[in-house]
This record gives structure tokens, C-alpha cells and sequence, in this order.
């Protein structure tokens, strides 16, 4: 008994005096790896292929701030987390970012002690159901019963929803988008809720997608970025900027097939800002001048990255939508590079 | 002459705590006490100096905000917009009512099991012991995901019983067996109805007082009346007469497969996870329970079936007079903490969904709140007090059987 109390108010004190330590970036740097939250497994977001590699929109962003802070967009050890563990592990150190598709939140930002470095994706909350049930509106769903990722806003979102449309339902709680997967299945519930894309990407690995459908209402605005710890603004900075420089960087048409070329000097002074050839940005985030351009070189620009994981040629289907550009009527918006 | 000197008196000196037999243990026990005291103060101020330089306080406050979830099993009425103290509250409900129908079935499957592993038959004993072995060798939580599992697999979903012409028909017009658990009719009591309940309650006391006066008969005049038929006659025709006097006051709520496209509306649902992980902690603590039983009867001299035997009684009722009472003493104490067992082992309710107080509290409480030292420290004492609850109920009972040695 007294030794359980004993370890246990070790670990509980080893968790704070990990939540102390700071200089994440003087860590990441000594250790030599990056260790990156990501989700258990969602396909196109962040899932290890045939050959145990991750791969994805959110690890994407790993490798990039792994590219600009190590060198070496390899050197990432990625943490799988729930909806329930994410946050834990990022408070007590246990990873030095999150890219775990979550929703910034005001209360995750202020009272969570997190900093959203940005949006890396612009999502809602949507709902799948089986085509044969004939439903054309998510207010039709009156009685339905419904599974849901527990742990998560959208069991907020949900439950609003439901409430303002004086309608009724039964909440499946679910720990994991694998088990929701087999529990929508097996029919146990009548539908799966969670955000859009990551419905798209759950339906993408269906053996006959086409027999499910999304309904049109979109309940909630969920934008998706990655987040660091709150008080080590050196470090969000560095993972704030890694993200702008990925977004920027398809902006300024620079890719990864033309980056050597443009790394050589070019006539447009933010993109040789960018890539170091002018100006000392990277220095001045604690970083050789070469920083960015190892990042976009990694994957890509941004609409490199979403091209390959989850745009309209792969098996997920998504439309850039809401996140184009600024310029295409997106919301995709880096501020300057200057 | 002698002069008697008192013995010299011992001078206490400071090398005696650790040379003296006497001291030394006495001086080792309060240096570790120090150091277990340091030790503590050392990690508790850690504790509060790290999440202060964290910018986090320790507040309950959180307790009294609207919840804001919804929870799919309620026992008391509960809405999103009810606070956090009434989700843990429901949670809490929801983990004594599986730990309740699991300590009750666990008991009758280890019982059946434990008297079963002794019989002569090698059949039924070879069984048994497959059962205990098999079941108390897997992890619990494998039990509740492979029940869960095989249940939404093998159950049809609540779709075939929908509609005018439905590919199932309710069972006996009354059940129907999901995946997402089993829906039964909920009779609805009109205020006669609690009448006829209660009819039924004075007949149940009926029944124990006709029984009582049949045993006092047996033994003060040898007279043996017949105690089968006529305590279930005075069970149930006092009721059934009720029953139709006040005019049929007790409906049933059935299920209609009509009232909706997704689900049967109206009964009461079972929820699949609740089955689940009630039926796995009842298997697997019913393994251990089956052990005990068994170990329980074992210690009970042979001599004592043996003698039984020679009055001329029946092997089931020398089980169930003679060795069972006796082997109760042995039995009582571990069953304590097996019931302790399948209590803590609730909290593993959350793999099949099931909204526990580790899945409100615990789960989306914590998640939706932040607050994960203020929550975990509540859980641990809620099952801190429901464990010594458990503890003291049982112990009263194990005094009330042990042995009275006049």
C-alpha cells in the first residue's frame, strides 16, 4: 500500500518536473530525435505504411520541424496517442509537439497551457451513415444512435447539435477510430461523427465506400494545427514558422523540384528571404540559414503535402476547399516572411 | 553481614541505539520513517513548485460547470447540460450497478463451479477445470473485448427489427436481441400497481414465515409438511388475484419497432457494454471464486461427509446442510477480495464504452477539463471508499458465520 502511494506520487511529480523543464529546443537538439504526438492510425493524417513508416498530412509536419531543427527529417520518434492521452503527453514532456488533428480551442489554448503554433488544416464536424438508410440531413437523425471518439470536442459539438435541434440520440462512446470503424460496421451504430476529413479518410479504407455517404451539415468549425507547450515560446516559434514556411513556400510556387533552383537566388526577396539567401531569419530563430528550405525539401510545399496524403488523387478524396490559398479563396494565410 | 546494593543502575548512552539490541531495531525504523517522510515532502513540494511554475492550480471548481457530454446509460436523470458532479455521480451509479450484477453472478458461477470440480463425474470435474484454468489464466480486459466483440459480430443490428415487415420478429413480441444490447418491455406501474406490489412483498415474507413455522413443526413434533408446492402457491396466487381485482394496474412498455428508422423505441435497453463487461468480470472472477470454493470444502474433514452419510442424508443435502456452511468460514475472506476485484476491475468499462465513473469522471470530466491530478485523486478515493466499504459490509458478515467457540 505505502508503496504503491509512494510510486505513484513519484510519477505524478516526475510528470510536473517534466512540465517544467524548458528550452524544448536545446532538448530536442541534445537528444537528436523529435518526438511527435500523433493520432493511433488515421489514414492520409498520420498511419505507419506496409514498411512501419509513418506517413501523412499531420507527419508531415513533424518531419518538416525535424528537417529545420536537426537536419534530418528521419529523426522523428513518433508517439501514438488518443484523444484521451494527447494532451497529458505533451504537458509532462513526454513529446515535444502535437500534430494529432486537434481542434484549437479557446480553453485548450488558454486554461490547457498550450500554444496553436497555426492551422495546418480547416475542418468540420460531419456525419457518415449508410446510403440505405436513405437520411439526407443530419436533422432526420432523431432516435439514431451514434458513435463517437470519446474525449474529443466533437462530443461537445454533438451534444449541442442534438440539444438546439430538440432532437434526440445515444451517444456510443469509442476510444479509438479503429474501433469506431468496426463498431459503424458491424452496425451498432447508425453513424460514425468525427471531423469531416477524418471521416473521409475512415471511409477511404471501407471495402465499398460508395455505400456510406456524408451528410451535408457541417455542425462545427474544427481548425486543426499543431501545438506545443505553453511558455517556451522560442520552441513554438520555431514550430510556428516551420508551418508558414511549408505554407508559404506554395504561395511563392516554390517546390520541391524547384527548390535548388530557387536556393540559388532569385529575382523575388521573400523567397531568397525564405531560403536563406537573404536576410538572417533563420539566425534569428536559434537556426542555420538553411532551415526552411530543408523543411519544403522534406515533402514538399503545403499543397505538395496534401496533394500526396489526402487531396482529390488519393483513395481520401478531399478538395482543398477552405484550405487554398488566401489567393484561391482559401483561408490559407502565412503572414510575411520579412 | 550482607548489604544489598541495588543493581547499577544503566546509564543511557547514545552508542546503545545502535549497539543494544533493545534500541537498535527501534533506531532503524524511525530513520526509514525520516527518510519515507523526507521523501514525501521532497516530491509534494516538486509537485506544487512544478505546477505552479506551470502556471496550474489545484481546483474543484470544475465540479459545478455543465458537463456538456452526454452519457448513453442514466440512471438518474441526467442531460448535457447538467454539471460535472452529476456526470461523476451517473458514472458512479453506473460502476456499482455492473460491480453489483457482477459480484452476484461471479458467486453463483464460482460456487456452481468449485462444487462442481469435486464431483465424482470426470466429465463435469475435467470441465470445471477447463473453465478455471482457461478463464482466470487470460487477462480480464481480453474477456470484456472478445464478449463485446463476438456480441456486435454475431447479434443482428437493431435494423431487422424495424418497420411494418420486419426480417426478425420481436421474440415472444417482447425482446429483442441486438448488438447494441437486449431490449425488454419496462412495466409501468399505475398507483394500483404499487399495490399489487406490494401484495407481492407481503407474500415473500409469507413464504419465509410458512417455512420458519414448517421447520419449528419438523423439530417440536416430528411432523413434516410439505414445503414445495405451497410456498410457491402462497408466492404467487396472492398476487395474481390482486392483480386482476384492481384491474390489470401494471402495463408493459414494449418495444415498437415502428416509432423510428434507426432504433426499437421505448422498453428498456441492456447495453451491449454492460453485458459485456458485466458477463467477462463474472466469468473470470468466477474462476478464482471456484477456486476458493473448492479450496473451502476441501478443508472441511472428510469425516464430517462421512458421518453426514451414516444418518442416511442425500449427497446434496450433506453439501448443502453440513460442508457448505462449515466451508463458508474458509471461503468468506478471499471472496472479499475478489468482490474487491471485479469492483477496481469495472474501471476497465471504458474499452467497450461503458460509462463508468473512470469513463465520466475520469474520462471526458478530465479530458474536456484539464484538471487530471484533481480527477484521478477523486477516483482514487472513490474506489478507496467503495473497496472499504465492501470490506467492512463483508466482514460484518464473516464474523456473523465464524465459528463460536463457547
Amino acid at each position: 500500500m505505502k508503496k504503491s502511494v509512494f510510486l505513484g506520487a513519484l510519477t505524478v511529480a516526475g510528470l510536473a518536473a517534466g512540465a517544467a523543464a524548458a528550452g524544448t529546443m536545446d532538448d530536442v537538439k541534445a537528444r537528436g530525435t523529435l518526438n511527435c504526438g500523433v493520432t493511433t492510425g488515421l489514414v492520409g493524417f498520420a498511419a505507419p505504411d506496409s514498411n512501419g513508416e509513418w506517413n501523412g498530412f499531420d507527419v508531415a509536419v513533424c518531419r518538416a520541424v525535424a528537417a529545420a531543427v536537426l537536419g534530418d527529417a528521419s529523426a522523428v520518434e513518433f508517439v501514438p496517442t488518443t484523444g484521451k492521452t494527447r494532451f497529458t503527453a505533451l504537458a509532462s514532456g513526454e513529446i515535444d509537439m502535437l500534430a494529432r488533428n486537434t481542434t484549437w480551442t479557446f480553453s485548450r489554448d488558454v486554461d490547457l497551457k498550450f500554444e496553436f503554433v497555426g492551422v495546418n488544416y480547416y475542418d468540420g464536424q460531419g456525419f457518415m451513415i449508410p446510403k440505405e438508410l436513405g437520411v439526407s440531413s443530419a436533422k432526420e437523425l432523431d432516435g439514431a444512435t451514434v458513435c463517437i471518439q470519446t474525449g474529443t470536442t466533437t462530443e461537445l459539438n454533438l451534444a449541442d447539435f442534438f440539444r438546439s435541434n430538440n432532437i434526440s440520440y445515444e451517444p456510443v462512446p469509442i476510444e479509438t477510430n479503429a474501433e469506431a470503424q468496426q463498431q459503424y460496421l458491424a452496425g451498432a451504430c447508425d453513424v460514425y461523427t468525427t471531423d469531416a476529413s477524418g471521416l473521409a479518410a475512415t471511409r477511404a479504407t471501407f471495402e465499398n465506400p460508395g455505400d456510406h455517404v456524408l451528410l451535408p451539415e457541417i455542425i462545427s468549425k474544427e481548425p486543426l494545427g499543431p501545438l506545443v507547450r505553453h511558455g517556451d515560446n522560442e520552441w513554438g516559434d520555431v514550430v510556428r514558422w516551420t508551418l508558414n514556411a511549408l505554407i508559404s513556400a506554395e504561395e511563392l510556387g516554390v517546390t520541391s523540384t524547384n527548390i535548388d533552383e530557387m536556393a540559388a537566388g532569385t529575382d523575388n526577396p521573400e523567397i531568397n528571404r525564405l531560403l536563406g539567401t537573404e536576410g538572417t531569419l533563420g539566425e534569428m530563430l536559434g537556426l542555420d540559414a538553411e532551415w526552411a528550405m530543408r523543411a519544403i525539401k522534406t515533402n514538399g510545399n503545403y499543397g505538395e503535402i496534401f496533394a500526396k496524403n489526402i487531396g482529390e488523387d488519393t483513395p481520401i478524396g478531399l478538395a482543398r476547399g477552405l484550405n487554398a490559398q488566401w489567393t484561391d479563396g482559401g483561408l490559407l494565410y502565412s503572414p510575411p516572411f520579412r | 553481614m550482607t548489604t544489598i546494593t541495588d543493581p547499577p543502575k544503566e546509564q543511557f548512552r547514545l552508542s546503545m541505539l545502535l549497539n543494544d539490541t533493545r534500541y537498535r531495531s527501534l533506531t532503524f525504523q524511525f530513520i526509514a520513517l525520516l527518510l519515507l517522510i523526507a521523501a514525501f515532502a521532497y516530491l509534494g513540494s516538486n509537485l506544487i513548485t512544478n505546477l505552479r511554475a506551470a502556471g496550474l492550480n489545484i481546483s474543484y471548481g470544475f465540479l459545478g460547470e455543465p458537463a456538456g457530454y452526454d452519457i448513453n446509460q442514466r440512471p438518474i436523470e441526467y442531460t448535457s447540460q447538467s454539471t460535472h458532479l452529476r456526470a461523476s455521480i451517473v458514472g458512479i451509479i453506473n460502476t456499482l450497478i455492473v460491480a453489483f450484477l457482477a459480484c452476484v453472478t461471479a458467486t453463483i458461477f464460482g460456487v456452481i463451479a468449485g462444487v462442481l470440480r469435486l464431483s465424482k463425474n470426470w466429465i463435469v470435474r475435467k470441465l470445471m477445470a477447463i473453465y478455471v484454468e482457461a478463464f482466470r489464466n487470460v487477462p480480464v480486459l481480453i474477456w470484456i473485448l472478445i464478449i463485446f466483440f463476438i456480441m456486435t459480430a454475431a447479434l443482428p443490428s437493431a435494423r431487422v427489427y424495424l418497420g411494418e415487415d420486419p426480417e426478425r420478429d420481436l421474440f415472444l413480441g417482447l425482446f429483442a436481441f441486438t448488438n447494441r444490447g437486449i431490449v425488454m418491455p419496462l412495466p409501468v406501474f399505475q398507483p394500483l400497481g404499487w399495490a399489487v406490489l406490494g401484495v407481492f412483498i407481503a407474500s415473500v415474507f409469507g413464504v419465509i414465515a410458512y417455512r420458519r413455522y414448517a421447520t419449528k413443526l419438523l423439530y417440536d413434533t416430528g411432523k413434516l409438511l410439505p414445503m414445495g408446492w405451497p410456498s410457491l402457491a402462497i408466492l404467487i396466487l396472492p398476487t395474481i388475484i390482486a392483480f386482476y381485482l384492481l384491474g390489470q394496474p401494471i402495463t408493459l412498455d414494449r418495444p415498437d419497432p415502428l416509432a423510428n428508422r434507426f432504433n426499437l423505441q421505448g422498453g428498456v435497453t441492456i447495453l451491449g457494454s454492460l453485458i459485456a463487461l458485466w458477463f467477462a468480470l463474472a466469468i473470470y472472477t468466477g474462476a478464482f471464486i471456484a477456486e476458493n470454493v473448492r479450496a473451502g470444502i476441501q478443508a472441511i474433514s472428510k469425516g464430517q461427509t462421512e458421518a453426514a452419510a451414516s444418518l442416511g442424508m442425500r449427497p446434496g443435502r450433506i453439501m448443502n446442510l453440513v460442508i457448505l456452511p462449515q466451508a463458508l468460514r474458509v471461503i468468506i475472506p478471499p471472496l472479499i477480495s475478489n468482490y474487491l476485484n471485479i469492483t477496481k476491475n469495472s474501471s476497465l468499462a471504458i474499452a467497450v464504452g461503458y460509462m463508468d465513473v473512470t469513463g465520466t469522471l475520469g474520462g471526458i470530466t478530465l479530458n474536456q477539463t484539464g484538471r487530471a491530478i484533481e480527477t484521478v485523486l477523486l477516483l482514487m478515493l472513490f474506489y478507496l471508499l467503495i473497496s472499504l466499504g465492501i470490506s467492512a459490509v463483508m466482514n460484518v458478515y464473516n464474523k456473523s458465520i465464524r465459528l463460536k467457540e463457547r
